[in-house]
């Protein structure tokens, strides 16, 4: 079976995988970081949404192998080592942003890429930008307003903003 | 008048307080553990092999090279079911057909014997060491299959000669229901000055929890207890209907966990199939067994929702009052009895059928189905919504043709506070709401007034802008046993409590109820916080084990805080009454002199007091108690069974604006003004009316479930084909609630919010979109009201326009 080493959450780990196994799968499965979530099997709903070398992608849609020598970031890595919550966690519970919890570590993870990859956003670009991740509790209403004052937090609070 | 209270509350996490939520660290921080999460030493997993016909007769099935590939454990089929006698899954309710003839039930195997009927059917089970090991033994499973003819709709199943979906059951028919006094109805339609006629179709939908559902099953050879974990609202009800009726497990053996779940809307009430097969699967090969559905599997074996085809009659007078209501509705089982299924489009959805007003006669009559279609049960709402869409839809329609404002129409019949409490003509009692002021509210917030202006300024833009709106009722809080049982429930419908003071003063609650985004560990522990003065950090909320909380009927029809709730309310008046004899004791005084106030009892009249954790302390150390009349401990149970339903009712009104050259809709505006009773966490309230809203905006504009109606074949399996709601295709919304109607029956005062917003949300757009259309001739559409759909529409209304 093929190796893969990679930075999950700042630690380098090396896992034998089979060739099909997806990020998803190795990160759940092989590493015990349940908090990636998966909700469909069409690359749709978001839910498994992490952080590779920085940006958000679906862990779904990437083979475990790809990831080879890349950083990778989860939910579990966003919060400070004290456990003090990333801006974009405090706001989604500030904002009553999640119900369920389910699309929740997705959500968070996209919404911080898209406030760190946009100068300014408003309501319809936190939408536009939501697109690839679904939540069927919140009807998206906190959550959008969640992500506006996570941004802006994180924007005025850089120093915990980096912790991931 | 708001969701402000005139004072903020006395207590900054007590009742009406917006506390942030306790469960929100471990969802944030990924240390949520829902079922998949879940790990069990020397586990295997589980791969169902489903059908790919919607109806087929199985002439074998060879799993001889399956077997011998790698990794598996172990293959059962039907015949290894039935070999045990494991018997099939039960249907929780039993309606009588009009004749007094019960409704037919088929077997529901948990794994098919020789036949399947509808795509997805359970046919086989795989077991290997890894889930990829599993899922490749199944490509190597030969099933022998005879296609036969199948039917998908309901008005196809009832034809002459339609395909049977079960032998047992002729012409397809489940029951044939009725409610209501014909002989007055038609007599209401004989005087009648004008009738709207309506036939509408409720579109079935897919529920889509975000988390697909999984069981884990697991066999303890040294105790002989079997444990599952599932993705349930009621562990309880599974433990009771699986261990009773499908394996034969007493409840001490069988222990039932529910973990964090990740949303139900009603598709995780019932008893599936998975899950007896992993509990039982355990034992036979002594080892844990995991199943996790793939999405696309969800889709074909989660209970659907809606899917009726109705016709209905309004018949008014000239001054607009409404004299009677006639529906006729077909309602799709699909292929088997879910848990609920026969009660939701019988006394879930014809007993609304007053909705707002005070129609005095109403005559439903309701033929339920068998299609060869995944089972339909109860979707958020759950025969409400098809009820309120119905009501709502043929009111407006009503309106339009008499040239009365459809507001002032629905003021000319709205059921007035002074009538209250208020016998409907199909057997509820409403006990309070307050109609005209939540419209008045919801007017004045979407400036109803200006409406015109705003039409005309998106005509000079070329669009077509319409309003349209939904006065809707609920029966919630479901129920009360008695009615629930004359009604054909074969289970009690209370709920339990119990509240265990510990010696150093925290408090541990045990709910029946069941949180699944609902956020009970905040707003549970609202109520104790609130009741017993202590900080709420020192409240815990257990659910969702039934080796912890004794007994419990779970989560669904927004019945949480009204019954189970009030279950915990009377629990605590328990722990109160219990606490207030050890006060006596410890303070010399009489009993009847303690007065228990903000987490103190004091001597009346007197500065001697004790706190509550005082007392509880003395409970668990009761050095000089008398014991012949005060025992140890406080920890007292309670279980409440409400006296009637609540009623939970609003308004719901949306502007949607319409570009007739793409047929997109887009809603502009959207306002709800509701009134819960009650309320105990606004932000966690207001939550709730946002999903439920958009569960209807996607109903109305999106989400379809729509089958070949040939091959019976699922089209909408995937996220790809099924059009869930994003983000950006929904608006903000204003929600507001009222707290001047509180429930008159239960000691909180509280009616339930969970459902509202899905119960008015798919009329409430329906009837903006067709005015936005009216003025085209457009009287109706069905949903969902997609691009094509309306597009299509407007092209055929305005050819038959330039013809005339």
């Amino acid at each position: 079976m093929p190796s893969v080493s990679l930075k999950v959450n700042g630690k380098s780990v090396t896992r034998e995988v089979e060739g099909r196994t997806l990020l998803v799968q190795l990160l759940r499965d092989h590493l015990g970081l349940t908090g990636t979530h998966v909700g469909c099997d069409t690359s749709q709903c978001g839910a498994c949404v992490v952080h590779v070398d920085g940006q958000s992608i679906k862990s779904c849609t990437m083979l475990a192998v790809q990831a080879n020598g890349l950083e990778v970031t989860t939910i579990e890595g966003l919060a400070a080592a004290d456990g003090t919550l990333h801006p974009m966690q405090a706001a989604f519970r500030e904002h009553h942003g999640l119900q369920c919890g389910y699309c929740t570590p997705g959500m968070v993870m996209s919404a911080v890429d898209l406030a760190k990859s946009h100068e300014h956003l408003d309501e319809k670009t936190v939408r536009e930008g939501l697109e690839g991740n679904i939540c069927r509790c919140t009807g998206y209403h906190n959550i959008v307003k969640a992500v506006l004052a996570g941004a802006e937090a994180m924007r005025s609070q850089p120093a915990q903003a980096a912790a991931e | 008048m708001s969701n402000s209270h005139a004072n903020a509350p006395a207590n900054a996490t007590g009742i009406g307080a917006s506390v942030k939520r306790r469960e929100d660290f471990r969802f944030l921080t990924g240390q949520g553990t829902y079922t998949d999460d879940i790990n069990r030493p020397n586990q295997t997993h589980a791969y169902i092999l489903r059908s790919p016909h919607a109806h087929a007769r199985i002439n074998g099935i060879d799993t001889a090279a399956a077997l011998e590939a790698p990794g598996v454990v172990a293959i059962f089929t039907g015949k290894d079911i039935a070999a045990d006698k494991v018997n099939g899954l039960p249907c929780g309710w039993l309606i009588h057909s009009k004749d007094g003839s019960p409704m037919v039930e088929p077997p529901h195997p948990p794994l098919v014997l020789d036949k399947v009927v509808h795509v997805g059917d359970q046919v086989a089970v795989i077991i290997a060491e890894t889930c990829e090991q599993a899922k490749d033994a199944a490509e190597l499973i030969m099933v022998d299959y005879d296609e036969l003819p199948a039917v998908t709709t309901s008005p196809e199943a009832l034809k002459d000669g339609a395909p049977l979906v079960h032998d047992q059951a002729a012409g397809n028919l489940c029951y044939d229901w009725h409610l209501g006094d014909k002989v007055a109805t038609d007599a209401a339609f004989a005087k009648a000055a004008h009738v709207t006629k309506l036939d509408l179709i409720n579109n079935r939908l897919v529920p889509n929890a975000m988390e697909p559902r999984a069981a884990i099953g697991e066999f303890d050879r040294a105790t002989g207890d079997y444990t599952l974990w599932t993705t349930s609202q009621n562990p309880h009800v599974i433990r009771l209907l699986m261990g009773a009726f499908v394996l034969g497990i007493p409840e001490h053996k069988l222990r039932v966990i529910a973990p964090d779940v990740g949303g139900g809307f009603g598709s995780k009430i019932y008893h599936y199939a998975e899950e007896a097969i992993v509990t039982w699967a355990s034992r036979k090969i002594g080892r844990p067994i995991k199943w996790v559905a793939e999405r696309s599997e969800s889709f074909v074996s989660d209970a659907h929702g809606r899917d009726h085809v109705t016709h209905a009659e309004l018949a008014l007078d000239a001054d607009g009052k409404f004299l009677g209501l006639r529906v006729q509705t077909l309602a799709n089982m699909g292929a088997y009895l879910s848990t609920f299924a026969p009660s939701i489009p019988t006394y879930l959805y014809a007993t609304l059928l007053a909705g707002q007003y005070t129609t005095p006669a109403i005559y439903a009559e309701v033929k339920a189905v068998f299609t060869h279609t995944v089972p339909v049960d109860a979707y958020r709402g759950a025969g409400r919504p098809e009820a309120c869409y119905l009501i709502e839809r043929i009111v407006e329609n009503a309106a339009r043709e008499l040239g009365i404002d459809k507001t002032e129409l629905r003021r000319r019949n709205f059921i007035p506070p002074s009538a209250m409490p208020y016998d409907t003509p199909v057997a509820l009692q409403y006990d309070c709401g307050l109609f005209e002021k939540n419209l008045d509210q919801a007017l004045a917030l979407i400036d109803y007034q200006g409406f015109p202006a705003r039409k005309a300024e998106a005509k000079a833009r070329g669009k077509l802008r319409g309003i349209g709106l939904a006065s809707y009722i609920e029966a919630c809080g479901i129920a009360p046993s008695n009615v629930a049982g004359a009604l054909g429930a074969r289970a009690g419908l209370y709920e339990s409590g119990e509240v265990r003071f510990h010696p150093t003063g925290s408090v541990t609650v045990f709910t029946g109820s069941h949180s699944h985004g609902q956020s009970h560990e905040t707003t549970f522990a609202q109520l104790v916080s609130d009741r017993f003065g202590i900080p709420i950090e020192n409240v815990e909320i257990v659910h969702g084990d039934t080796s912890k909380v004794p007994f419990g009927m779970g989560t669904y029809g927004s019945r949480s805080l009204a019954v189970g709730g009030s279950a915990i309310s009377k629990a605590m008046d328990k722990v109160v009454n219990k606490a207030k004899k050890i006060a006596a004791h410890m303070l010399e005084a009489a009993e009847t002199d303690i007065v228990f106030e903000q987490g103190k009892f004091t001597v009346a009249g007197t500065d001697r007091s004790l706190t509550i954790g005082d007392v509880a302390l003395s409970a668990y150390v009761p050095h000089n108690f008398p014991l012949d009349e005060l025992e140890p401990g406080l920890d007292e149970q309670a279980f409440y069974d409400p006296k009637n339903f609540t009623y939970p009712n609003g308004t719901q009104i949306a502007e949607v604006e319409i570009d007739p050259e793409t047929g997109v809709v887009r809603i502009e505006k959207f306002v709800a003004v509701d009134d819960f009773g009650r309320v105990i966490n606004p932000m966690v309230v207001e939550g709730q009316v946002h999903g439920g809203i958009v569960q209807g905006i996607g109903q109305a504009l999106m989400e379809n479930c729509v089958y070949d109606p040939q091959t019976g074949q699922l089209l909408t399996g995937s996220y790809m084909d099924y059009c869930m709601p994003r983000a950006d295709d929904v608006p903000s919304f204003i929600v507001q609630y009222h707290e001047d109607a509180p429930c008159t029956h239960n000691p909180l005062g509280v009616k339930g919010c969970g459902e509202a917003g899905a119960i008015g949300g798919s009329a409430t757009v329906m009837n903006a979109v067709v005015d936005a259309l009216a003025d085209l001739g457009i009287q109706h559409l069905d949903m969902p009201a997609t691009p094509l759909r309306v597009w299509r529409a407007i092209q055929d209304a305005s050819v038959s326009l330039a013809a005339e």
